[in-house]
């Protein structure tokens, strides 16, 4: 088990170093390539001399051979406590991503204000979608061709063709503006606000999980039909098992373990990508800072929520890997 | 009955039949018609009887074991006839009296142990479940029952395999793990549905042997399926040939070897292979294919394959549906063809062969 997971753990941290890398490369590297210096990135269109173009490559580092930036670069994130501030230089604790000269302030920061806004959406989005799709999923194998099973589906099937833009406004329409159950959208910390919190986020956590619902609601089905059909079911109604049993116990164990791991990929993959959800609901999450950085060309806000949302999907794989063993006892420990 | 060949008799058992299927049948409506995958069964099963359902496959002998464990239940599946089980009706019982009768009463080995045993619970777990549904014990003490079933099938080191994942079994000891789990209530019907297809054949020898045992020592009765027919002589004491979901002929195993009687009966011998035959003879397979089950052959359902049907007269076969009727008191045949004809036949055109 041990070695199982220092495996999984190794190739972890392999995917994040590529990553880093990758982005890095292409970021920082990719001006060079077009002839300009990346050192637009950081004052924008102003004109500038050569001479100063070349003092400020020198002061970002950005005149050292690439690898060595590389190195800086990361070497940056596990700690090198200064970096250079628009005119003064700044304490930069772990993890140091640099400084945004658009913003003002340390990339760190940014991102640790974000990531709980994001996680709050994906969390609370991902198990109301899981309960719902299964429960949907499982309602329809049950008793396939029947009324219940037709509804579900044509359910899922119009769920997963309305986007997010479209349910979004939708839910906002009736419940904030139309019913009034809900106050205009103010996020606030779940520490220090609860109701708000929850009030802010439950409208996100409804569009995103009715659009992923409806794919695990279809996925269930086809898994639990063909789980329903199985021998080791036969064997398990043949024991005198009740319908309960037979159904939960021995039907959705099996059925649900691929799922699992659709699950994992899903919820890693959201961290970094609810920006249509964020926009629609004004939360300000990992999705919308992205965003603004890459329509302000924020070199350093873009690298670091690359990283962490890779490290996001890479945390959730590790998970399900692990979680995967104890499920299935096939899987080689 | 000819007196040309001395037939031994196995004594039969006494006693009331402790399961009496009569005129059962399974239909299955489908889009492309009513499949009668079981048409008119009758036959009974006494306390330390092993019977013996032979068969092509497709001929209704699952179907039938399914049918006796309520296993149709909820599916679309139309079971009438009579199912008796020690004075009950099985056909007429709710899901909810079948279920106490599954597993306690009546139950069952299937053909494939690895894919009918759950592949995310252990082997132990799995047939501590079996026992707990039926009788009100701590886990503890389904434990050590279960071990001790392991045991008593024959599993080394039984409580220290308790744990293990079906994958970790061997193919024979998935198999005495499957009937370790039928036999831990002690059921009065054991039914096993090809229990050793799927098996090599050294381990076929042991699990058959097992049964045996099992039956002797809690005297139930057994409901064997297979369309081994080697299995069935080395067995059963009464087999029931069913083609085309009916009962061809049935009778005491004995009987049924040495004086087959129906066509079938003669093309299932004959495509059996034998030790003891002379190694050149070809192996005789029965023309032809097993019946559409949903446009059943009119008049015999074996008739587009027997080669024997000219013999009778006014084209019978493919009009009239013959009766099963008793051509000794336990024999009995379902075929148009005359006994003295038949006897003819056997002993002239049929044996030379076997």
């Amino acid at each position: 088990m041990i070695r199982f997971i220092l495996g999984r753990f190794a190739g972890m941290i392999l995917v994040l170093f590529i990553v880093s890398v990758v982005t890095f490369g292409i970021f920082q590297i990719g001006p060079i390539f077009a002839n300009a210096s990346p050192v637009f990135y950081y004052i924008g269109k102003a004109p500038a001399t050569p001479q100063l173009v070349a003092a400020l490559e020198h002061r970002y580092g950005f005149d050292q051979p690439i690898p060595v930036q590389y190195f800086n670069f990361i070497g940056g994130i596990f700690g090198k406590s200064i970096t250079d501030g628009v005119s003064q230089t700044v304490q930069c604790p772990f993890p140091c991503f640099g400084y945004s000269f658009r913003q003002n302030e340390l990339v760190s920061v940014l991102i640790g204000r974000a990531i709980p806004v994001s996680v709050s959406i994906i969390v609370g989005a991902a198990v109301l979608w899981l309960v719902g799709g299964v429960a949907v999923g499982t309602a329809s194998a049950l008793r396939p061709g029947t009324f219940i099973d037709r509804a579900g589906m044509t359910g899922a099937l119009a769920a997963v063709s309305l986007p997010i833009f479209f349910t979004g406004p939708v839910l906002l329409l009736i419940f904030v503006y139309g019913l009034g159950w809900l106050p205009t959208i103010q996020y606030a910390s779940l520490l220090d606000d609860p109701l708000r919190w929850l009030q802010s986020v439950i409208l996100p956590w409804i569009a995103l999980a009715f659009l992923f619902a409806a794919l695990y609601a279809r996925l269930t089905r086809s898994n639990m039909l063909e789980t329903m059909g199985e021998d080791y079911i036969r064997t398990a109604r043949a024991k005198g098992l009740d319908r309960r049993t037979v159904i939960v116990k021995h039907g959705l164990r099996a059925a649900l373990t691929p799922i699992v791991t659709i699950f994992g990929i899903d919820v890693g993959t959201l961290i970094g990508t609810t920006v249509i959800t964020e926009s629609v609901f004004n939360l300000r999450g990992l999705g919308y800072l992205s965003i603004q950085a890459v329509t302000q060309q924020d070199l350093p806000i873009i690298l670091g929520v690359t990283i962490v949302a890779a490290l996001g999907l890479v945390i959730a794989n590790f998970v399900v890997d692990v979680l995967y063993a104890f499920i299935d006892p096939r899987v080689a420990v | 009955m000819s007196t040309a060949q001395p037939v031994t008799v196995r004594p039969p058992l006494s006693g009331e039949p402790f399961l009496s299927v009569e005129d059962l049948k399974v239909h299955f409506p489908t889009d492309d018609g009513l499949v009668k995958s079981v048409d008119g069964l009758t036959f009974s099963v006494r306390p330390g009887e092993i019977v013996g359902i032979v068969g092509e496959s497709g001929s209704g002998k699952s179907v039938t074991a399914q049918a006796i464990l309520g296993l149709h239940k909820g599916s679309r599946a139309q079971v009438s006839g009579h199912i008796w089980l020690g004075g009950r009706d099985l056909v007429a019982a709710t899901e909810n009296e079948m279920r106490q009768v599954r597993g306690d009463d009546v139950a069952m080995i299937f053909q494939d142990p690895l894919s009918s045993l759950h592949p995310f619970y252990s082997v132990g777990d799995q047939i501590a479940e079996a026992y707990r549904v039926h009788n009100k014990v701590s886990a503890k003490d389904a434990r050590t029952r279960t071990v001790e079933m392991l045991e008593k099938v024959g599993i080394p080191n039984a409580s220290s395999r308790y744990d293990d994942s079906p994958h970790q079994f061997s193919g024979g000891m998935r198999q005495r793990a499957m009937i370790a789990m039928a036999l831990i209530c002690k059921p009065r019907l054991l039914i096993a549905d090809e229990p050793t297809t799927a098996l090599d054949v050294t381990v076929q020898a042991q699990i058959l042997e097992l049964i045996k045992e099992l039956r002797d020592e809690l005297d139930s009765a057994v409901i064997l399926i297979t369309h081994d027919l080697g299995v069935v002589a080395e067995t059963c004491d009464q087999v029931v040939v069913m083609y085309g979901g009916q009962c061809v002929e049935k009778g005491p195993v004995d009987q049924l070897f040495d004086q087959p009687e129906m066509p079938y009966t003669w093309g299932l011998l004959g495509s059996m292979p034998r030790m003891d035959r002379v190694r050149a003879t070809r192996l005789l397979p029965i023309a032809g294919s097993p019946p559409s089950l949903i446009n059943v052959p009119k008049g015999c359902v074996f008739n587009p394959r027997c080669r024997y049907s000219d013999r009778v007269e006014g084209r019978k076969c493919f009009t009239v549906h013959p009766a099963l009727e008793p051509s000794t008191p336990e024999h009995e045949v379902r075929c148009h063809i005359p006994p003295a004809e038949r006897q003819q036949i056997l002993l002239t055109e049929i044996r030379p062969n076997l």
